[in-house]
């Protein structure tokens, strides 16, 4: 039960989810009903208010740094620096994550941006921009995904890398929780559905698909009480 | 061992603000180019008389080096508020405090090299030879602009991202270097002309304090700013 | 750290605390009146001396006030208490306004004594920055429109104002000393000492009832967010 309110107004009221590992879940909602704010809470971006959440057993109020190792975000927002190029973006990511240097030339490898590895990220097409958070996340390999309108104006070819980013992820026994507003791109990966209103979650009715989660190791459990 | 990790990851932030800075087109230059025409405005406000422009250099000096070098604390987030890069920044594990090290590492050496430059037009412009003394006048720069880089890249870690940053850093800032400043210009002052009354030990060691207590509490209170 | 806080206010009883303000007023009547009564005009100053009853006891009471700032503000960085921010907001402003105050007589003293409106002596010199410092307070508070981020930032830096003080403090006496040699009481007439005194406490009483009105004020103003937007999205919280 998580809460969690700015200044006086409660967005979310009271949210309880469970997600197993191997599973990923979307989440859909209106406008302002509390997605992007569930998502920052996961990555430590924000505290909560009221209630408590674990990742994979790390507590995300008191053990900030392991839930950080953990958790992956990923949005349109870019995050770069636009002076450095592709490849310094990169290699400071790994090195604030405390990856060996080298996994940035395989990422960039990865999501085709090798032949631009050099050039300032300031010249860079929305596609390239995205593609390079998506190196980001390839340095990192966290085992939870959290995903904020990953698809929104993303190429095909994009998409399906980040869609069999998600499936690797989950096939080590991680999770991804995925907040979209267009349900039909998200199919492919999602397992299960959850909507947020009024700043209280639900399971969606709407489109079981895939197969059923195969473990039963809780990866991410939120719970507590409110007040 | 965590402390050699969060010295690489401090080290990893300055390199990237150094770097990031060095290839935008605006940035030292214009800086240091606003350093220099401060002190001119100085001479004309002060002179044309030798001896008083002479008097009031060491004032002048720390006074322009303080304006322009203000510029540079808020630009130094400027870089992650661009990109949209606080985020991603403030989700990478580790301590808070060694993005806080990071960028004043990146500050202290532009800051310096600013004042390098004020420095030497300030000999020319104002008449100045230098001093027997000069190894305790580099003591006193460097103390003096660590208590100027330290508060500065504090305050603009809230300042940058509020409204009219233009005006609240400074507002915040120049009250509370006020001590740094006149410690800074007297014993400039005294130094500059030989210090025959040793007053500049005594301003020497209220840097040092000064700088002591501010380096410890916004370390500690650096934690509080950057999540918020 | 946890993550708990206060999350509903309530809205503040003002209690008996009418009855305090009457009291601190009377009260500072009566101080005011007694100092003017029982001591003598100053050798030097003539009838001017008066005014150091205001004076003196407004720049103790600064004091008190911002380390009321530094006090509130450690709570709320610990607590994370919504209350302790708008105390420490209250204290800021009344603070703020003492300060203005100290300012505006130590001027119209200074005036016929020496000649001039201003010296850049130590304690008055420190008195304008501790006013700039808090200005600066205020206008973060004003423009910082999110209330965490504004309570947490505010709170930082009314701490770091604080700490300041006793260093601007010395660095401006070691630049000039002619401010008169602060007298201690044992120099002065026994009743100028026991009239600064009693006019401190008066102010100190003033001071209190003060931060209490324009907390109270800052509680209900918040409390009435609250409560219109609980409304707004559909009644209060449940489990």
């Amino acid at each position: 039960m998580l809460a969690r309110r700015f200044g006086a107004q409660w967005v979310l009221r009271g949210v309880s989810l469970e997600l197993r590992s191997g599973v990923a879940a979307g989440l859909v909602g209106a406008n302002g009903s509390g997605k992007s704010t569930l998502l920052r809470l996961l990555c430590t971006l924000l505290r909560p208010t009221a209630g408590t959440a674990s990742v994979f057993g790390a507590d995300i109020a008191s053990e900030p740094d392991r839930v950080r190792e953990l958790v992956g975000f990923f949005s349109p927002v870019p995050g770069v620096y636009e002076d450095l190029t592709a490849m310094e973006n990169i290699r400071f990511a790994a090195t604030m994550l405390g990856r060996p240097a080298g996994s940035a030339a395989s990422a960039l490898e990865r999501t085709g941006l090798a032949s631009v590895a050099n050039e300032r990220v300031r010249g860079f097409s929305s596609g390239m921009l995205r593609r390079l958070s998506l190196a980001r996340l390839l340095v990192h390999r966290p085992r939870l995904l959290l995903l904020d309108e990953p698809y929104n104006n993303f190429d095909a070819p994009g998409t399906a890398l980040l869609n069999d980013v998600i499936r690797e992820t989950l096939a080590f026994g991680g999770s991804a929780l995925i907040v979209v507003h267009d349900v039909a791109s998200a199919m492919p990966v999602v397992n299960e559905w959850f909507s947020l209103t009024g700043g209280k979650m639900s399971p969606s009715a709407a489109i079981p698909v895939g197969s059923p989660s195969p473990s039963i190791i809780p990866a991410l459990g939120m719970s507590g009480v409110l007040h | 061992m965590a402390f050699r990790d969060e010295w690489l990851r401090a080290r990893a932030v300055a390199w990237k603000d150094l770097m990031a800075e060095r290839r935008s087109k605006a940035g030292f230059n214009s800086v240091a180019a606003l350093g220099v025409t401060i002190l001119v405005l100085f001479g004309f406000a002060l002179g044309p008389d030798a001896e008083a422009i002479r008097a009031a250099a060491p004032g002048a000096l720390w006074l322009a080096a303080l304006f322009a070098g203000v510029l540079a604390f808020n630009r130094s987030y400027q870089v992650e508020l661009d990109g949209g890069a606080l985020e991603p920044l403030l989700m990478y594990p580790g301590a808070r405090r060694s993005i806080f090290a990071g960028k004043l590492l990146a500050n202290f050496v532009f800051v310096f090299l600013l004042l390098v430059i004020v420095i030497a037009v300030s000999l020319v412009l104002f008449h100045i030879t230098v001093p027997s003394t000069w190894p305790r006048l580099l003591l006193v720069v460097l103390l003096g602009e660590v208590g100027l880089v330290t508060l500065g890249t504090f305050y603009a870690a809230m300042a940058s991202r509020s409204r009219a940053r233009e005006v609240l850093l400074p507002l915040l800032l120049f009250p509370m270097l006020v001590p740094v400043l006149l410690a800074a210009m007297q014993a400039t002052k005294a130094l500059l002309v030989g210090d025959v009354m040793h007053d500049a030990g005594a301003w020497t060691n209220l840097l040092v304090a000064y700088d002591v207590i501010f380096l410890i509490s916004t370390f500690l209170a650096f934690d509080y700013v950057i999540e918020a | 750290m946890t993550a708990a806080a206060a999350f509903t206010l309530e809205v503040p009883n003002p209690g008996r605390w009418p009855i305090f303000g009457w009291f601190a007023v009377l009260f500072l009547a009566g101080a005011q009146i007694t100092a003017f009564a029982i001591s003598p005009p100053d050798r030097d100053m003539g009838d001017l001396q008066k005014i150091l009853y205001v004076h003196v006891p407004t720049a103790w009471n600064m004091g008190i006030c911002y380390l009321l700032v530094a006090i509130y503000s450690f709570r709320f960085l610990w607590k994370r208490d919504d209350r302790d921010d708008l105390i420490a907001a209250s204290a800021a402003e009344v603070g703020t306004l003492l300060n203005g105050l100290t300012l505006v007589l130590g001027m119209i003293w200074a005036r016929p004594t020496w000649g001039v409106w201003w010296v850049w002596d130590a304690r008055l010199t420190s008195t304008l920055i501790m006013f700039l410092v808090f200005a600066g307070y205020l206008a973060l508070r004003a423009f910082v429109e999110e209330p965490d981020r504004r309570a947490l930032w505010s709170a930082v830096a009314g701490i770091m104002g604080a700490i300041n003080y006793p260093i601007v403090y010395m660095s401006v006496r070691w630049w000039r000393t002619i401010h008169q040699v602060q007298s201690t009481p044992s120099t002065l007439d026994p009743t100028y000492t026991f009239s600064l005194r009693l006019n401190a406490v008066a102010v100190l009483f003033i001071l209190i009832y003060f931060i209490r009105r324009r907390y109270e004020a800052a509680l209900t103003e918040r409390v009435a967010e609250q409560v219109s937007q609980a409304a707004a999205l559909g009644g209060p919280l449940n489990a």
